[in-house]
């Protein structure tokens, strides 16, 4: 036989072979695929972050899909906007999720704070956390080694001058930093309110307290006092601002005599 | 029975497809982050490479006998795809898991030049090995040994690269550079094996 067609015919033959093959074999092992779950996964952000309490995306997907919840307003990061969304294709109720933003309370930058090391491991807030609480004096504030930088998906967390800093406009509340954080200073508040936050979470007393840190909250319930919608409470030697109650008048901020309250300006 | 052996112990140490020839790269560096994609991954090879083996032993009979041996090539890269999708879907129907942790490189073992590497040295050894009567079993144990081989390669890579995850690595070497430097120096560390085959008399 002409080599030519014989060498077409056998490399044909084991081409159309295996072609069939596969063909009913895709036909036969045919994995039904949820529709309806694939088009909520399209819509949610995909970050994965797990902030709505299922294993991503495609866990609260097939979660809505499945009837196992009907909230749609378990994401965060999506907001009303993706909630909306979702109640248009499942037929549920759409929520209305405030927008936050996440806020480090710390700023102890290497101005402010004190330090009692000089430590030169692992960058990182984790490892340094564990050595006497890292290199600050204060065993509160911010470790500044950029643990959560390194979580945040949305590039939102930058480090300043030894403190990190959430860019509120890229923030979208996953909560992923607040997760990694050694020292659980990282909290949500309302995006598109103003209002004043307390950032520091240092609670000795306030002798030592300035001693570790120079924007640090003594204790001294001056802003307490001065707020006049009574939205400010002590919590274990730190003030607290209660951001339901705030009406960002500024009283606190310009009493404060160690700068530690600042007036968080939204749009 | 002792040239069986031998198959085993150069497949796995002194001819390590990865680290002494270089083949399969690819994953070597993508999959191996997680000890238990590593698995998988290795795993899913060794099948495929074994499945490989089987169907083109006999097939390259055929070409020989056709006077088409130069068609092994295009004839074996055919048959791998079709395998590999093969592995795809019964992989996606009963391990899910292992699915998604793969990833884009399930398809990818289809380009993987291990799977293509054991196929075409197993009709090299043919000739090489005529002494022995290399034969379809040694060919499977080949396959098997290579595969074998490469999951021990990337398991122990991927300890490797979780040692490297604390480390304080400069700049400037961050991510890749240093994966390959440490590939590397796992691959010279592979080179004291050189000879133990010939040592221990299995090529006798």
């Amino acid at each position: 036989m002409n080599p030519i067609l014989l060498a077409v015919i056998i490399v044909a033959g084991i081409g159309i072979l295996a072609g069939l093959l596969l063909a009913v074999l895709s036909k036969v092992m045919a994995v039904p695929t949820d529709e309806k779950a694939a088009a909520i996964e399209e819509i949610l952000p995909g970050a994965n972050c797990g902030s709505c309490g299922f294993s991503g995306c495609a866990g609260y997907a097939a979660a809505l899909s499945e009837g196992k919840t009907a909230d749609t307003g378990l994401c965060n990061p999506g907001g009303s906007e993706v909630s909306a969304k979702i109640a248009a294709l499942t037929g549920g109720a759409a929520a209305s999720i405030e927008p936050m933003t996440a806020v480090v309370f710390c700023r102890g930058s290497s101005e402010n704070a004190n330090k009692k090391m000089k430590y030169e491991g692992v960058a990182s807030c984790k490892m340094a956390a564990q050595l006497f609480g890292g290199e600050k004096s204060c065993i509160y504030g911010c470790v500044g080694l950029g643990d959560c930088a390194r979580a945040c998906p949305y590039n939102a967390i930058t480090l300043c001058n030894g403190v990190a800093v959430v860019n509120a406009d890229l923030c979208r509340a996953c909560k992923k930093c607040i997760a990694v954080c050694p020292k659980k200073i990282i909290g949500l508040l309302p995006k598109e309110r103003a209002n004043a936050a307390v950032l520091c979470k240092n609670h000795d007393k306030g002798a030592s307290t300035r001693k570790e840190c120079a924007a640090g909250c003594i204790g001294c319930t001056k802003c307490v006092k001065l707020c006049p919608s009574g939205a400010i409470a002590m919590d274990n030697n730190v003030a607290v601002v209660d951001p339901e109650k705030c009406t960002s008048c500024g009283a606190c901020a310009e009493g404060c005599p160690t700068g530690a309250i600042a007036l968080l300006k939204r749009r | 029975m002792k040239f069986f052996i031998a198959l085993l112990v150069m497949g796995i140490l002194t001819q390590n497809f990865t680290l002494a020839k270089f083949l399969g790269i690819c994953p070597f560096l993508g999959v191996s982050k997680k000890l238990n994609t590593a698995v998988g991954m290795s795993a899913a090879v060794i099948f495929v490479m074994l499945i490989a083996t089987a169907v083109t032993y006999p097939l390259n009979i055929l070409l020989e006998n056709n006077g088409l041996a130069y068609l092994q090539t295009i004839v074996f890269i055919l048959v791998i795809a079709a395998l590999v999708q093969m592995v795809e879907i019964v992989l996606k129907k009963y391990v899910k898991s292992l699915y998604k942790a793969l990833g884009i490189y399930l398809p990818l073992i289809t380009t993987n030049c291990a799977v293509l590497g054991v196929v075409i040295l197993n009709i090299d050894y043919i000739g090489d090995y005529a002494a022995f009567g290399f034969g379809f079993g040694h060919a499977m144990m080949n396959a098997f040994a290579a595969g074998a081989g490469f999951m021990l390669a990337m398991v122990l890579f991927a300890g490797v690269r979780s040692r490297l995850e604390g480390a304080d690595v400069p700049k400037f070497l961050e991510g890749l550079p240093i994966t390959l430097i440490a590939a590397a120096i796992v691959s010279m560390s592979f080179l004291g094996f050189s000879g133990l085959v010939e040592g221990l008399g299995l090529l006798g």
